[in-house]
């Protein structure tokens, strides 16, 4: 008895004792030889799988450039699909690196659940997706109805909000998964789906008679969206933020990932020099290699490249929304990189 | 000097034991000790705050379901969001025990039934029930059967204008007591009535006690409470008025509204926990020696009365334990309910509240607690059960 | 003698009908009462509304052919079962070797050996039965780790978080069941024991994880288990369940055994205890094999609950059959067949699990004949 005793004590203390402690991310990732990427996995646009199987999207190509950045490689970056519900905790446990799931930015999130956030790579609002045989034109027309919505997001509040503050009454029919909300609005267990605008967008292809179904005018909310990192790393933080600023400053450059090569050698601009890595330290300066951002735009392309390789075919256009750059009236604006 | 004296001290089974019982409590004890060092740890290394404090706060978002508890937007806190869980929960195990107490008794009793047809029946019904996963049922009646084949709020199935069936649910009137004396008297009538079923019970007994005639007490008995109830209604102008569901702009309101998830909730519960509960009927029926069906035959009894008066007091002894088990799985099974989104303890409170709020500690607990109170509570039962019938039997 | 006509001996009644044959065989359990009959009539009534349609659906209009959604909206009154065709790697092994098609041997080929080393374990005339029993409990989970992961073999990698469909299913479920084996023996062992601090743990864990529900548990596992842990401790999420599992599993396997250990005579322990044998002897060599022996139908029948709820991980996100097929059934391209989707997974689960039970029964039967002497 009293060696197994013994046994289970030494297991228990093995089993305790993995690995010494580290708290540095890139130099995880690096030993693992891939980058873990969180995603949502079911929403087109931003990140499904495509027709070979592989992950697609506004939030997965991210993931790819970032992979790009830091490895010089572009496919060295595996997904793991989280639902709502699990996205933090799989980021502040560890078991991704990076969680790019259309996860909106708020005080609550960042303050409380030791999560932070960098910048965004879609500025979404939350609208209203009906049959159209119900005749409403206006949000405010909703009152009695049965809403579907996602568990656990924002959405499920300023859902709420919006219907108080407006004197309305409705009912939830709360689902667990964007594709299960869908297949609810889609069976007919609710009146009105409720979701980021470029969900709604993408959720009505889907639909079984996508004419059948319109988005309403009303955007009910401010929805940032970007990739987020766990707190108490500051070097992974400015990575993680200054790739996707890398990616927008190329596109304001003119960047591409066809005239990337061209770019390096002819370009005379300091600020594409800097970018690409012919001048100065950036890449260095953030424990990369000078070469991180061309990798990147090389092999996944400028912001507005992947704009509109994605998100374009859900019929969302990019010219006069907030998801322009600055310099053409959006709000898209990346701090320069020097 | 006793021979006890020269076993070393080591050898001796009782210090032996002593000292493997300290070591076992200290390791558990270390383990959680260490558990909870690490989630100290974890948690401020990792900036999650945690406690009860947010139970007082005021939920921010909507619960669609709660018939008995007040839910209102934006004034309910979260303390009162874990009892609607609770109530949840209770209402569809409720009704999902009741229903499927009736069907399992039905199909058990089926399968033992001389009709070859009919037994057959039941035992297909049992062992596809009983041998798929009950998620997948679940999932199946709302996903593939009910949603898709139910009609829209429109064009709801109706039944004499009054009880509507659509893809958003079952609707029924509600009865509602107005306030006079007519209400006074439906009640009076009513417990006055069952007081009649239990008296004429009581009698047609002692009837039967002394003549060995047993009248039809209870037939008696019901027939007084549908008269009394009658004349309440025809000498009071309409004591109970009933509230009978109207088609909105966009869904039926008022009325008592049963909302699908929680019909194909309950449906798929009903029809996978009757399974098991036909086993243990069959089990609990053949457990009882032939020897008392060849009495009853005997007696000239026929297969009904045989079972009724014979056979099934009998097995209810074996029966009723495992059902009782059975009633415990069914509630904790109602926790599937996260898969077509009605709002019981794990949906609402384990599931929106957790993430909306981030205190997976706290919730999960509370959560865990619910259930081990109903868990522990059935046991209570169970062994009060078994103790009685044990003296019983002797 | 007035009284004579009391005694008056009565002819004996006719024996009883001849109760074999076809239409005796039908008067009896089929038209014998008026009630009876109806029942019958009834029954066939039923038969006549069900089986002809479902026949029709899944057998004689069912579209099997081709490879695309346009033959079954061409003709659609029969089953899609080209959907299931179409998607039929993905359902078995998951996305992963869906879209690898040349790795598919490799699952196949532990399904295979599985397969042959359970019809070795059942069928009755085959030797060497308890060594096979235990390759199948050690070996052969490292044999499918080495051949379905590949990487120790110089394969592609498949990662456990890639496995899915009915692969992870059977993971899930026989890791569950030879993990919480030994913990089951030990808390059963506990439960029993003659230590009351002993006693009290076993009993406290057992009922604490037989009160909760599996996915309270598996929620518990997959938020709470990386809190539980130093921060460099990293599970992913398929481990994370498998913990789950577990713990949960392992409650219900100390019960079953229990339910053994209770079954063997008194006389057992004392002649053990004669024999001078300390407890772990005594237990090892003269308990446990009779117990354990006795709780192999228990254990299944755990097993099978375990096997149907591991279809509980598709709510914390995972891929097994019934996740897989409900999202192959969302996918744009099979929209709406649902019901063909549902159909499937609940077929390959009743097999599994109507075998499972099958065999429980007949080892229950056959322990019964042995201890009858």
């Amino acid at each position: 008895m009293r060696a197994l005793g013994l046994a289970i004590s030494t297991f228990a203390a093995l089993a305790l004792s993995v690995m010494p402690a580290s708290a540095a991310t890139l130099d995880e990732v690096k030993e693992r030889g891939h980058l873990q990427c969180g995603v949502d996995g079911g929403i087109p646009g931003f990140s499904a799988p495509d027709d070979e199987g592989n992950m697609a999207g506004i939030d997965a190509d991210y993931c790819y450039a970032l992979a790009a950045a830091i490895f010089g490689d572009s496919s060295k970056v595996k997904f793991t699909n989280l639902t709502a519900k699990e996205r933090f905790t799989a980021l502040t446990s560890g078991e991704i690196d990076v969680l790019s799931r259309n996860t909106t930015d708020t005080l609550t999130r960042d303050a409380t659940l030791g999560v932070n956030f960098t910048y965004y790579n879609y500025i979404d609002g939350q609208g209203f997706l009906v049959k159209k045989d119900l005749g409403v034109t206006s949000a405010t027309q909703l009152s009695g109805a049965k809403v579907c919505v996602q568990a656990g997001t924002t959405t499920e509040l300023n859902l709420a909000d919006y219907f108080r503050v407006n004197d309305m009454e409705f009912e939830p029919v709360v689902y667990d998964t964007s594709v299960q909300t869908r297949e609810g609005f889609d069976g007919g267990a609710c009146d009105v789906l409720t979701s980021d605008k470029s969900q709604l967008a993408a959720i009505r292809t889907e639909l079984a008679d996508p004419e059948g179904a319109v988005i309403l005018p009303e955007t009910i909310s401010k929805e940032p969206l970007g990739p987020a990192v766990r707190q108490g790393d500051d070097q992974w933080h400015d990575i993680v933020r200054w790739t996707l600023f890398a990616l927008i400053n190329a596109e304001e450059l003119g960047v591409n990932s066809e005239n990337v090569d061209q770019m390096r050698e002819e370009s005379t601009n300091p600020s594409v020099r800097r970018l690409l890595g012919v001048e100065g330290t950036m890449g260095e300066n953030l424990g990369l290699s000078n070469d991180w951002a061309y990798n990147a735009i090389k092999q996944v392309g400028n912001y507005g490249e992947i704009y509109e390789r994605n998100v374009e075919p859900l019929g969302l256009e990019r010219e006069g929304s907030v998801n322009a750059l600055w310099t053409e009236g959006g709000i898209l604006y990346a701090p320069p990189i020097r | 000097m006793s021979r006890n004296n020269r076993i070393p001290f080591y050898r001796n089974p009782v210090y032996r034991g002593i000292a493997v019982q300290i070591t076992v409590l200290a390791l558990v004890l270390w383990a959680l000790y260490t558990i909870f060092t690490n989630t100290v740890a974890n948690l401020n290394e990792r900036g999650i705050q945690t406690g009860f404090g947010f139970l007082t706060e005021t939920a921010p978002f909507a619960v669609g379901f709660s018939p008995f508890i007040d839910y209102k937007l934006g004034e309910t806190p979260y303390w009162v969001v874990f009892l609607i869980g609770i109530q949840n929960t209770i209402i569809v195990s409720v009704l999902g025990i009741l229903a499927a107490t009736i069907l399992g008794f039905i199909v058990g009793v089926a399968r033992l039934s001389p009709n070859f047809l009919l037994s057959r029946f039941a035992s297909v019904y049992v062992e596809i029930f009983r041998n798929t996963p009950l998620l997948l049922q679940i999932m199946f009646w709302n996903f593939a059967v009910f949603l898709p084949l139910f009609p829209g709020p429109r064009e709801s199935i109706t039944v004499g204008e009054e009880i509507f069936l659509n893809n958003r649910g079952l609707y029924l009137p509600k009865p509602i007591l107005t306030e006079s004396v007519g209400a006074w008297a439906l009640l009076a009538a009513v417990v006055m009535g069952i007081f009649a079923i239990f008296a004429f019970n009581r009698w047609a007994k002692a009837k039967q006690y002394h003549t060995g005639y047993r009248p039809p007490g209870r037939l008696y008995g019901l027939l007084t409470l549908v008269v009394l109830v009658f004349l309440v209604f025809l000498i009071f102008p309409a004591p109970l008025s009933f509230e009978i569901p109207e088609l909105g702009r966009f869904n039926l309101t008022g009325g008592i509204q049963v909302p699908l998830p929680l019909f194909s909730l309950w449906f798929a519960l009903t029809t996978y926990t009757a399974a098991f509960i036909a086993e243990n009927v069959r089990g609990g029926i053949n457990s009882v020696s032939k020897g008392q069906t060849e009495a009853a035959a005997s007696l000239g009894l026929k297969r009904p009365t045989m079972l009724r008066l014979v056979i099934i007091p009998q097995a209810m002894r074996v029966i009723i334990p495992p059902t009782i088990s059975q009633y415990l799985n069914l509630t904790k099974n109602s926790s599937l309910a996260v898969a077509v989104a009605y709002e019981e303890l794990v949906n609402l409170w384990a599931g929106i509240a957790l993430n909306q709020t981030g205190q997976a500690l706290v919730i999960i607990a509370m959560t865990i607690l619910v259930y081990e109170t109903l868990s522990l509570l059935t046991s209570g039962i169970l062994n009060w059960y078994n103790r009685r019938v044990q003296v019983v039997e002797r | 003698m007035a009284e004579t006509g009391v005694f008056e001996r009565k002819e004996s009644r006719p024996p009883p009908i001849r109760q074999t044959g076809a239409w005796e065989w039908a008067r009896e359990h089929l038209f014998g009462t008026v009630t009876n009959t109806i029942l019958t009539l009834l029954g066939l009534y039923l038969i006549y509304l069900l089986i002809p349609p479902i026949v029709q659906w899944a057998i004689l209009d069912a579209n099997i052919s081709g490879s695309s959604r346009a033959v079954c909206e061409a003709n659609p009154d029969g089953a899609c079962w080209t959907f299931i065709k179409v998607r039929f790697t993905q359902l078995m092994f998951g996305l992963y070797f869906g879209a690898n098609p040349e790795q598919v041997w490799r699952p196949t080929l532990a399904f295979i050996v599985f397969a042959a080393l359970i019809a070795w374990l059942t069928l009755p005339p085959t030797p060497y039965k308890p060594q096979v029993a235990l390759f199948t409990l050690i070996g052969f989970p490292i044999f499918t780790y080495a051949v379905v992961q590949g990487e120790w073999l110089g394969l592609p990698a498949a990662n456990v978080e890639e496995w899915g469909g009915f692969l992870l299913t059977l993971t899930l479920a026989s890791v569950g069941i030879v993990m919480a084996l030994p913990i089951g023996i030990l808390l059963a062992l506990g439960r029993r024991s003659q230590l009351p601090i002993i006693r009290a743990i076993s009993v406290i864990y057992i009922e604490f994880w037989r009160g909760t529900p599996l996915i309270t548990i598996l929620f518990m596992a997959s938020v709470m288990l990386p809190l539980f842990f130093p921060s460099e401790v990293d599970f992913n999420k398929v481990v994370r369940a498998m913990v789950g599992i577990t713990l949960f599993q392992s409650a219900y396997t100390a019960e079953a055994i229990r339910g053994g250990l209770s079954a063997i005579p008194r006389g057992q322990y004392e002649a053990a205890d004669a024999l001078g044998l300390g407890y772990w002897q005594k237990m090892i060599f003269i308990i446990l094999p009779q117990a354990l022996r006795i709780s192999i139908p228990g254990i299944v029948n755990t097993f099978i609950a375990l096997f149907k709820d591991t279809s509980l991980v598709s709510i914390i996100g995972l891929l097994d059959l019934l996740n897989m097929a409900q999202t192959a059934s969302r996918s744009i391209e099979w929209k709406g067949y649902d019901f063909e989707a549902y159909v499937f997974a609940a077929l390959i689960f009743f097999i599994c699990t109507y075998g499972m039970s099958r065999y429980s029964q007949y080892i229950e039967r056959k322990l019964d004949r042995e201890t009858q002497r």
